[in-house]
């Protein structure tokens, strides 16, 4: 079943109509994603793409039952419209929009917050290239050809690093369950952690890639989950081994300002919890070839 | 976005955060101009840079006349201070601050900063002042107190005088001590900033609080919303390399090596940048193009690249996603004919359309090298590098 979006998965488009979300929403379309609409304020009514066109959230969610939604609205009102998605009863939703001011995510997060745990929406980005079950669902900016079906998950914070490792593993015969990006913000809406518990969960993943960089607390949160509570294998690549200390290299969020931040650091946390480093960016398939290749002879 | 300390000051001052009276001064002329109009018989000149650090430096100096005014700011201005957080290549002094001198009896350290972690706001305090932090840290670790702020309701009163009897403030002080740490916190929240550290925070010996020195940092991704900030910012403190590409919408960061880097993504240039070390080399800079790498975009990068006398080589890695690599490929080929450059270029094109774009990489005539794989352009940049004699 993959984890989040599926085949069947019911997807609404916020910032429909706009040049960046129709592109969008036609690749996803075309690569078969069940599209269901989308949200325009004050296009309500309309038809776009061949589906319908909402003024709100709630009034589309009541209308086509959609559970998924995708973000392409501009920095200024994108808090705006995960905030509305996560008041109409949206389960999973990914923001793709770069730029969004930090303490519009701090206020983002504290508002999902209301909600009780089971009926919280799930946010993954902003600042990403989106998610996808490949062969199933495409919820993002991806090159979808790229990802072959299979049983490895991947999570990274950078849309086109993810894509190498997806041509990687490509390569070497290996398919991807769904590939998540969480994006390269410094206030995401999930961490490597908790995308970790949703792959340990998922029967249609064997081995879990994780694409991390320099910048913020998460890996080193991910490291523990993983030692204390997963079975399943984790491998890890760390961008940004040459970076320099306090110089933001390109994503809002990578930046080492304190200890643990640096890639070496990461890395030396990672190994240290039982998680199999890839050297360098060139080998992020072949380690996970390693990796499934020992789980099959255990077998 | 980092901004100088006087103008910190001047935005903290509006939010009830109590400084010392001060002046900014473009010559020594002006500098003595600004002592007499504060008054006293003690100034401090600070130079003002993006950088922390000054005093050891001799970027701070307490003056008791005229003469030794003019002569600090003489020393000061118009030469490149070099601190232990500028690099060795300094930072240029075009702009000094005189302020009345300060009476100390006691210093503190405070900070507020995004803790990435509880992803809100944290303030940090401690009674050891005028180290930073990390120095504290290590030397100190119990001295520090921390105060996280819901974001709901925002900072109040009872946290702030947390921190105020937590580092044995009298009680006579802790009202000014609160109105300051609320006001930090109010300019932190209303300009959208990333950081404020007020090193020292100092009670001085007539029984005030005053913020003796401050730094301020801010979201880039707020600035649409602030444009007051946004005129503070100060190009002579940028590394010339950055303004240039920032200036056409590229995200670049000047590095010391000889290869130059351009890429798609900021994940996939830091990879781009290891491998190159991997491979035995040294990047010369991070650049990513950013969204759709068309071929204008490509041709500024290359611009930008080329601003960079230490490049010997040239490494592009463009995963086409939206794109198509023989879009990128032709983009490549006109910036290397318009610019004429001369300097290797090795190309490794992935995704979309791959084949086509190297067939024009390849059939292009130019000293192009293509690459099959990641590894592959590494280890081809390194080597061409390192073939390469120095630019003239």
């Amino acid at each position: 079943m993959a984890i989040f979006i599926n085949e069947n998965t019911k997807i609404l488009i916020q910032g429909f109509t706009g040049r960046i979300g129709t592109f969008h929403a036609q690749e996803m379309i075309d690569y078969g994603t069940n599209v269901v609409g989308g949200v325009t304020p004050g296009k309500g009514g309309t038809e776009h793409l061949g589906r319908p066109v909402f003024n709100t959230v709630k009034g589309a969610v009541a209308e086509t039952g959609a559970e998924v939604s995708i973000v392409f609205v501009p920095p200024p009102f994108a808090a705006d419209a995960i905030m509305e998605a996560a008041d109409a009863g949206i389960k999973y939703c990914t923001c793709i929009t770069d730029g969004i001011p930090a303490q519009d995510m701090i206020r983002v997060k504290r508002y999902m917050r209301r909600y009780k745990k089971e009926n919280r929406m799930r946010l993954a980005g902003p600042n990403c290239a989106g998610t996808i079950s490949p062969g199933r669902a495409m919820l993002g900016i991806m090159p979808g050809h790229i990802y072959d079906q299979g049983r490895i998950g991947v999570i990274g914070r950078s849309g086109t690093l993810g894509y190498e490792a997806a041509e990687q593993l490509k390569e070497l015969g290996l398919g991807i369950s769904t590939s998540v990006g969480i994006g390269g913000d410094p206030i995401n809406g999930s961490s490597f952690r908790d995308i970790l518990e949703e792959f340990e969960n998922d029967p249609e993943t064997d081995v879990v890639l994780m694409i991390g960089e320099i910048g913020g607390p998460q890996e080193a949160e991910a490291a523990e989950y993983a030692r204390d509570h997963m079975k399943k294998p984790v491998v890890a690549y760390i961008a940004g081994l040459s970076a320099p200390k306090g110089r933001r290299m390109g994503h809002a969020g990578a930046i080492v300002t304190s200890y643990g931040e640096a890639a070496a650091e990461k890395v030396e946390i990672l190994r240290a919890a039982g998680v199999t480093i890839a050297p360098t960016p060139a080998d992020m398939g072949s380690t996970v070839a390693e990796v499934v290749s020992k789980l099959k002879s255990a077998a | 976005m980092d901004i100088h300390e006087y103008q910190a000051k001047e935005l903290l001052s509006k939010f009830g955060v109590p400084i010392p009276r001060g002046g900014l001064a473009y010559s020594p002329e002006q500098a003595t101009y600004r002592a007499n109009e504060i008054g006293g018989n003690a100034w401090v000149v600070k130079a003002q840079i993006h950088a922390g650090a000054r005093g050891k430096a001799g970027g701070v100096k307490i003056c008791r006349s005229d003469e030794e005014i003019w002569s600090a700011a003489d020393g000061m201005l118009g030469k490149k201070l070099v601190t232990i957080q500028t690099g060795p290549q300094g930072k240029l002094v075009s702009r000094l601050y005189v302020e009345e001198a300060t009476n100390i009896d006691k210093e503190f350290y405070l900070s507020l900063t995004m803790d990435r972690g509880k992803e809100r706001i944290a303030v940090v305090a401690s009674a050891a002042g005028g180290m930073d932090i990390e120095e504290i840290s290590a030397k100190d670790p119990d001295s520090i107190m921390t105060v996280i702020v819901d974001p709901a309701v925002g900072m109040q009163g009872f946290q702030a005088r947390e921190i105020a009897f937590g580092l044995g403030i009298e009680p006579e002080l802790v009202n000014k001590f609160e109105r300051t740490i609320l006001g930090c916190y109010r300019a932190f929240r209303d300009l959208d900033a990333t950081m404020v550290e007020i090193n020292p925070l100092v009670i001085t010996k007539e029984g005030g609080v005053v913020a003796l020195d401050a730094k301020m940092s801010f979201d880039d991704n707020a600035l649409f919303r602030r444009p007051q900030i946004s005129e503070l910012r100060d190009k002579s403190q940028e590394d010339s390399r950055e303004t240039y590409a920032s200036d056409r919408g590229l995200s670049y960061v000047g590095l010391e090596g000889d290869i130059g880097c351009i890429v798609n993504g900021a994940g996939l240039a830091m990879a781009t940048l290891d491998m190159t070390k991997v491979s035995g080399g040294q990047p010369a800079n991070f650049l990513d193009i950013g969204g759709g790498a068309s071929p204008e975009r490509v041709q500024k990068s290359f611009r930008a690249v080329l601003r960079d006398d230490n490049v010997k080589a040239i490494l592009v890695n463009v995963f086409a996603g939206i794109n198509r690599c023989d879009w990128v490929a032709k983009g490549v080929v006109l910036a290397i004919q318009e610019l004429e450059v001369k300097r290797p270029v090795i190309v490794r094109l992935a995704g979309t359309n791959v084949e086509e774009g190297r067939k024009i990489i390849a059939e292009s005539g130019l000293n192009l090298e293509t690459a099959e794989n990641l590894r592959d352009a590494a280890e081809k940049a390194v080597a061409a590098a390192k073939q390469t004699p120095a630019a003239a």
